[in-house]
């Protein structure tokens, strides 16, 4: 929701106007490559707005790249193409997927290493549990006394 | 007088925390009874004193005391009413307030309600709430005082930020606090466990309750904050994967795991030492969330009035209070033995597995919300992690969770049978398998997605009416015997149940929402008409108005239906001047279904009273928030649950007994 930060900034610049995302004059004529631009617009960052994306944002950067994008589909780039190409020009701050190298490692693969860890130690958990008696120590005189207490209020 | 009244309290509040914290820990350390005697009058009368302090400033509201800087900065005499009382905890200082007070009247109502802990542990409990609130209650007065005056004193206020001048504003951010702070009260048991190494069923049966008011408030004021982003903002959106989204969604699941890594614990007197760390996560991701908010370390719209000395302090609250319980969880942990054993196949392993699940969607979120800061210090690289990432990582690790639930749910105590649990999940298999078909057919786009989608929605809600199903004999017993069932059947399974089924009914939404999505955008001027789903919207009219204290352009859009006229929709466009801020109000005709959302977006040249409008067509996205609210009701059946009420035993005491062996069986 930082989108709204980020759109009353889009607002002192461009004066009192709401938010608006795709302008129609925009568009591209293939509504196939209409689609995949703003799947692609999606997966972008706006880069002065506060975590909003491409696709929503009214800020002029995130419209060139909004035509940035469209350009290149035009021109017959695949998805990837367009990425990199982007990355190429704004760094991969702009992409809202974090690429899969070796810096983002713990990123993509640290969920699914809890997930293995954890699974490892549940494992051994439940079978140490499973060595013990099923029913649990008998009550202390102390608990006892407490219960009775309880039971007797 | 009365803001200086405010002030003395709150002044008061710091001095009676310290009291209650020291005689509450020291207290039970050194077994006297006497210090120990202290502790519980003081948690009251510190929640009484934070109240008032918390009335006094809403006072200066109501006043328009614009003699006070907080006031002066966050208010206006034109607002209304309602956002003035809402106004209190719309900045930073009042809402660190309202975090004060949930956090001294939780403290309050556990010395009221929870007289017949034992009287060391109650002594711990409520010393550790006290140094909470003693921290807090620092941080409030030394850095952020709600009470500040101002000489001389302005005329008129500067106004709130409109876009929380919004009932959703109301009412979100007391509810989302009260989950958050709720898990205080988890925390300060989980710690006093620790101190008197000793935790059993009978730790865990006092902590649920707790647990539970936090886990439904927060339910509640998340599902309201997504709720309010969906009609405030204007997108059409209910979820950014925002960090301050993510940092409520941190605590929700840490509780969640706490709630169902506790009832085993309370039923079979083992995973002990792991319940206390996931109390002990539930409250400190909740300070941490915080800190993200306040010190603007992530850039976000909560981040009113963000400054980072205030987060500084924050961060070293947050150390000190993480650290010291953890380490103290390091020394205490291992003197906690394990009761019960049982079976690799069982509930509790179910609930292992819940537990296991639940800590890698944490660890997603977590690592996917601070992951921008650690790469930027370790690798000097600004990169970028939104909702694809988060997709990519919860879609799988969901349809993990989504199975075992409906599975878990069938699987009893000690030793249970994987294959008499696949024979009674037979029909839900069946339902599913349907309703993935029918989805497959129906479904004009995203096929897979959405079969995916649907199924895990179907299964759950199905794992869990079948569960209630089974319990209360349909189809085998008359129907005396399945009303004779249904009301002795525990509140708590109720809960559990109709919780399961929220969340399934949530999921189905998201899939409506999301994947079965229409949106059409066009410059239109009065007069032209788009077709979206199946509806004609036609744009009518475009007027102005002047209203309290903001400027409005209201649109006036015609649905209609073959040919038929079957509702009208006003979007509004609004300017506040003092604020100098405009906002946008969609409109939608909500109906069980289907949602039409309609917003009113800038001006064109295409002539005077062309607007560029756009037009939303949500399946199914009430399952969203319904879902939403039937989880919160699935937590308040449970919290109704009599075995609880361990305040009130003797008239229970026979229900209980049955009650237990039931839940037993």
């Amino acid at each position: 929701m930082s989108r709204v930060r980020a759109m009353a900034a889009a607002l002192a610049v461009l004066g009192a106007a709401s938010a608006h995302a795709v302008d129609p004059e925009d568009r591209l004529p293939d509504p196939a490559q209409e689609a995949r631009a703003r799947e692609i617009s999606k997966d972008l960052r706006c880069l002065v707005c506060a975590g909003q994306t491409v696709d929503e944002s009214n800020a002029p950067v995130a419209r060139a790249l909004r035509k940035m994008v469209r350009d290149r589909i035009a021109a017959g780039d695949d998805d990837e193409e367009v990425l990199d190409a982007v990355a190429e020009r704004y760094g991969d701050y702009a992409l809202l997927k974090p690429r899969f190298n070796a810096e983002n490692l713990v990123l993509w693969v640290g969920p699914f290493l809890v997930l293995a860890l954890g699974a490892w130690g549940a494992v051994r958990f439940v079978r140490a549990n499973a060595a013990l008696p099923a029913e649990p120590a008998p009550l202390t005189d102390e608990e006892r006394q407490r219960l009775k207490d309880i039971a007797d209020a | 007088m009365t803001v200086e009244l405010g002030h003395y309290a709150l002044v008061l509040a710091f001095v009676v925390a310290i009291v209650q914290s020291a005689s509450g820990l020291w207290g039970a350390h050194a077994r006297s009874p006497h210090a120990m005697s202290l502790a519980g009058p003081a948690a009251i009368a510190q929640g009484a004193l934070v109240t008032l302090a918390f009335l006094m400033l809403m006072n200066a509201y109501l006043a328009s005391d614009f003699s006070v800087a907080n006031v002066y900065n966050n208010s206006h005499s034109a607002k209304p009413v309602i956002y003035k009382i809402a106004g209190v905890w719309g900045n930073h200082e009042g809402s660190m307030l309202l975090w004060i007070v949930m956090l001294g009247v939780l403290g309050g109502l556990v010395a009221t309600v929870d007289r017949h802990l034992p009287p060391t542990l109650r002594a711990r409990v409520l010393g550790v709430q006290g140094l909470i609130s003693v921290a807090f209650l620092a941080f409030c007065l030394f850095t952020s005082n709600p009470f500040e005056r101002m000489d001389p004193a302005p005329v008129d206020g500067r106004d709130l930020n409109p876009l929380l001048q919004d009932p959703g504003l109301a009412f979100h951010p007391p509810f989302l606090y009260l989950g958050i702070v709720g898990f205080s009260v988890a925390f300060s048991f989980g710690v006093a466990a620790l101190l008197e190494s000793r935790v059993d069923p009978a730790w865990a049966r006092w902590v649920r309750p707790w647990t539970l008011v936090a886990w439904t408030s927060l339910t509640l004021g998340i599902g309201m904050g997504s709720w309010w982003a969906y009609y405030e903002l204007g997108w059409g959106g209910f979820w950014f994967w925002d960090p301050v989204e993510n940092a409520s969604l941190i605590p929700w699941l840490a509780g969640t795991a706490l709630l169902h890594s506790a009832a085993v614990v309370e039923k079979r007197d083992t995973l002990k030492a792991w319940t206390i760390l996931m109390a002990i996560a539930a409250f400190t991701s909740s300070v941490l969330g915080t800190f993200v908010v306040r010190s603007g370390l992530l850039t976000s719209v909560h981040a009113f009035a963000n400054d980072p000395a205030r987060g500084t302090l924050l961060l070293i609250l947050c150390v000190l209070m993480t650290g010291g319980a953890l380490t103290l969880y390091a020394l205490r942990a291992n003197a906690l033995k394990p009761g019960g054993g049982f079976h690799a196949t069982s509930r509790e392993t179910a609930l292992v597995v819940n537990n296991v699940l639940l800590s890698a969607l944490l660890f997603a979120v977590a690592i996917g919300t601070f992951w921008p800061i650690f790469a930027e210090v370790f690798f000097g690289d600004r990169v970028s992690v939104g909702a694809p990432y988060y997709n990519r990582i919860a879609v799988p690790l969901t349809v993990l969770l989504a199975i075992a639930m409906s599975f878990g749910m069938q699987l009893p105590w000690k030793r249970a049978s994987l294959r008499a649990a696949a024979r009674r999940l037979r029909a839900a298999v069946a339902v599913t398998v349907a309703a993935m078909a029918a989805t497959f057919w129906l479904a004009g786009k995203a096929k897979a997605l959405s079969m995916l989608g649907v199924g895990m929605g179907v299964w759950i809600v199905m794992g869990a009416a079948l569960d209630v199903a089974l319990r209360l004999k349909i189809g085998a017993a008359g129907p005396g015997e399945i009303l004779r069932r249904a009301g002795g059947l525990p509140r708590s399974a109720w809960g559990a149940a109709i919780a399961h089924g929220g969340l399934g009914l949530l999921i189905i939404g998201i899939v409506g929402t999301t994947v079965w999505v229409s949106e059409r955008v066009e410059v239109m001027r009065p007069g032209e008409a788009v077709e979206i789903a199946g509806y004609t919207l036609t744009y009518e009219k475009l007027e102005q108005r002047e209203v309290a204290n903001y400027q409005t352009e209201i649109g006036t859009f015609a649905v209609s239906r073959d040919g038929r006229r079957i509702g009208e929709l006003t979007p509004e466009r609004r300017w506040y001047p003092v604020a100098e801020m405009a906002t946008t109000e969609a409109a939608i005709r909500l109906r069980p279904l289907e949602d039409i959302y309609v917003v009113l977006g800038d001006p064109r040249d295409a002539g005077p009273e062309a607007r560029v409008v756009r037009a939303y067509h949500h399946p199914l996205v009430s399952l969203l928030w319904g879902g939403a609210l039937v989880m919160v009701l699935g937590g308040v059946v449970s919290l109704t649950d009599g075995r609880y009420r361990v305040g009130a035993p003797a008239r229970k005491r026979a229900p209980a007994a049955t009650g237990d062996a039931v839940a037993a069986e």
